[in-house]
């Protein structure tokens, strides 16, 4: 039996039936099922906002995000300082931490080697998008 | 009464730059199926004198000259992205209309207590930030109204991309109506102008001031209806329910012409596959096929051949095996050697609603429905024509009926392979 997901998961999940005897004692878990759980119900709070983009390079290893990870943007939060931010530098979408004190506002690679990226008086920063979750895949 | 019109900026163009920033404030331009002409055009190609529809090989020198970027069009992109943009729109009221790919209408009864022009920047803002799209919003008292409210706020700098028409005493309305041509009023299009024109009728306020019994009289019972919505007085519903389509098309121009029966087989098994899906997701059946193919009419020089079938199915269909079979028996009759063929199409007509079919008196084929149902979702999830008919063929370079889409940017937010990358 091959399973197809759906394109578009229903919100409510059909509820998990454990036993399917329909004569007999019912299994008495039946109580308790809840429904099966949605991955994109813990990784989405704005399903339209919400975009996937690809890691290419090694500029964040320290924050946990390695080369061809997966990282879930959700453009509609405000970047505030300390988010792990997709932004736009020289026509390129980019992956930095924000930081914003003192009023300078600077992109931060966590990874040595690589140089934070400084905005200047009049520089403005594009926030594409604040990075909410990371999805490694170790097999 | 009154109503919002939301339409997206350059939709096309808008939705290639959300994913690659370097487009930004360089001239862009969509380019139809095949790569043939321009069917959307960034503010900086407008300001170069570009028109719609100009084939683009026509712009070459010019897109040298300043460097213009060509993208193909990539529906499955923009399709993604529209489909975002009107989830979110409908969050700011609870009546919508979705009009086309880029537009749709918005009820706004019961929203008389706020500011409208503020919520529509709002609005503005909102899809801006949640999808990096820019939109102009028009409110008015009728549908026609925002229509042309929608119109103002794109075109006129000064109203920030949102205009309230409602807000507008009733003398700056008029002034504003006077400095619009009446070409721009909704509905009544390419052919009305001239003749409206030729009458002394040429700008917006024109029209509203002209009577409406003789305009019944002259014209059709569609323009006076027109008026009556320009003075205020609504005529014209929202449609929340996109009602089904009665006929279903699926047609392209081919890449390069095709001479052969196999490969005008392979094009029409495949219009079929797509027409039947449209035709599932709406839960029609087919009662008859038709299917047409002619070679190219602006080469005179070529010999020249256009000719279609209809054939009627013995029982109302959605399997696209049956519809293929049904499709390609069509294509054999009409067939004939010695033509360059430039494209052809698949119609399906007679649809009725698949849950009140009518049986037929004799035993016929009645597809397999839960077939249809797991290719569907196959070509869902993994992307279209990956579970498709043999007939359809090998997605292949000698297959040259398949379109040209030489510059198509990846689909970014439909398929895992294709993501955007960040550094």
């Amino acid at each position: 039996m091959i399973s197809i997901p759906s394109p578009s998961p229903p919100r409510a999940a059909r509820p998990l039936f454990l036993s399917r005897v329909p004569a007999g004692f019912p299994s008495p878990a039946d109580d308790y099922v809840e429904c099966s759980l949605d991955l994109n119900e813990h990784l989405i709070a704005h399903r339209e906002a919400t975009f996937f983009v690809r890691v290419k390079g090694h500029s964040m290893t320290g924050a946990g995000i390695r080369d061809g990870d997966l990282l879930v943007v959700d453009r509609s939060l405000e970047a505030g300082d300390g988010d792990i931010v997709v932004a736009v530098v020289d026509g390129e979408l980019t992956v930095k931490r924000l930081s914003r004190r003192g009023g300078t506002v600077r992109l931060l690679p966590e990874s040595p080697g690589c140089e934070p990226i400084e905005f200047k008086d009049g520089q403005e920063l594009t926030v594409w998008g604040v990075v909410t979750s990371v999805i490694h895949r170790v097999k | 009464m009154s109503f919002a019109l939301v339409d997206g900026n350059n939709f096309y163009v808008s939705c290639e730059r959300v994913f690659d920033p370097k487009l930004e404030g360089r001239p862009v331009v969509v380019l139809s199926n095949n790569d043939g002409c321009v069917v959307a055009r960034s503010q900086e190609v407008k300001a170069l004198g570009v028109r719609m529809g100009v084939p683009w090989f026509q712009l070459r020198d010019l897109a040298r000259e300043h460097g213009i970027v060509a993208k193909s069009s990539n529906y499955s992109l923009y399709g993604d992205m529209s489909a975002r943009m009107m989830g979110v729109l409908g969050r700011f009221s609870p009546d919508q209309e979705i009009y086309s790919i880029d537009e749709c209408f918005l009820g706004m009864d019961g929203f008389g207590h706020l500011d409208l022009a503020a919520y529509g920047q709002q609005i503005r803002t909102r899809i801006k930030q949640w999808l990096g799209l820019p939109v102009c919003v028009g409110f008015g008292a009728t549908k026609t109204l925002a229509k042309l409210a929608n119109h103002v706020a794109k075109k006129r700098p000064e109203f920030g991309g949102v205009c309230d028409l409602v807000a507008l005493s009733a003398a700056a309305q008029d002034a504003l109506f006077a400095s619009i041509d009446v070409g721009e009023v909704w509905g009544v299009g390419h052919r009305g102008t001239p003749r409206l024109k030729a009458l002394g009728i040429d700008n917006v306020q024109a029209l509203r001031e002209a009577d409406p019994k003789w305009l019944r009289r002259e014209f059709s019972v569609v323009l006076e209806r027109t008026v009556a919505e320009l003075n205020g007085t609504p005529c014209i519903e929202l449609e929340e329910e996109a009602p089904n389509k009665q006929q279903i098309m699926s047609s392209r121009a081919f890449g390069a012409y095709v001479y052969d029966l196999a490969g005008l087989e392979e094009a029409v098994a495949t219009y079929v596959g797509r027409a039947a899906e449209k035709l599932r997701r709406q839960g029609s059946r087919a009662g008859a096929v038709q299917v047409y193919v002619r070679t190219n009419p602006f080469k005179g020089d070529h010999p020249q051949y256009q000719r279609g079938i209809t054939v009627p199915l013995p029982e109302p269909a959605d399997d696209t095996r049956l519809l293929a079979r049904a499709a390609l028996a069509c294509l054999r009759r009409l067939y004939k050697p010695g033509y360059a063929y430039q494209k052809a199409g698949v119609m399906l007509l007679d649809l009725t609603d698949a849950g009140h079919a009518q049986g037929a008196l004799f035993d016929t084929d009645r597809g397999n429905p839960a077939l249809m149902r797991v290719m569907d979702r196959v070509n869902a999830y993994w992307g279209r024509g990956t579970l498709r008919l043999a007939a359809e063929g090998v997605p292949a370079s000698n297959q040259s009926w398949r379109m040209r889409r030489g510059m198509m940017s990846p689909c970014y937010t439909t398929r895992w392979a294709e993501l955007p990358v960040v550094r």
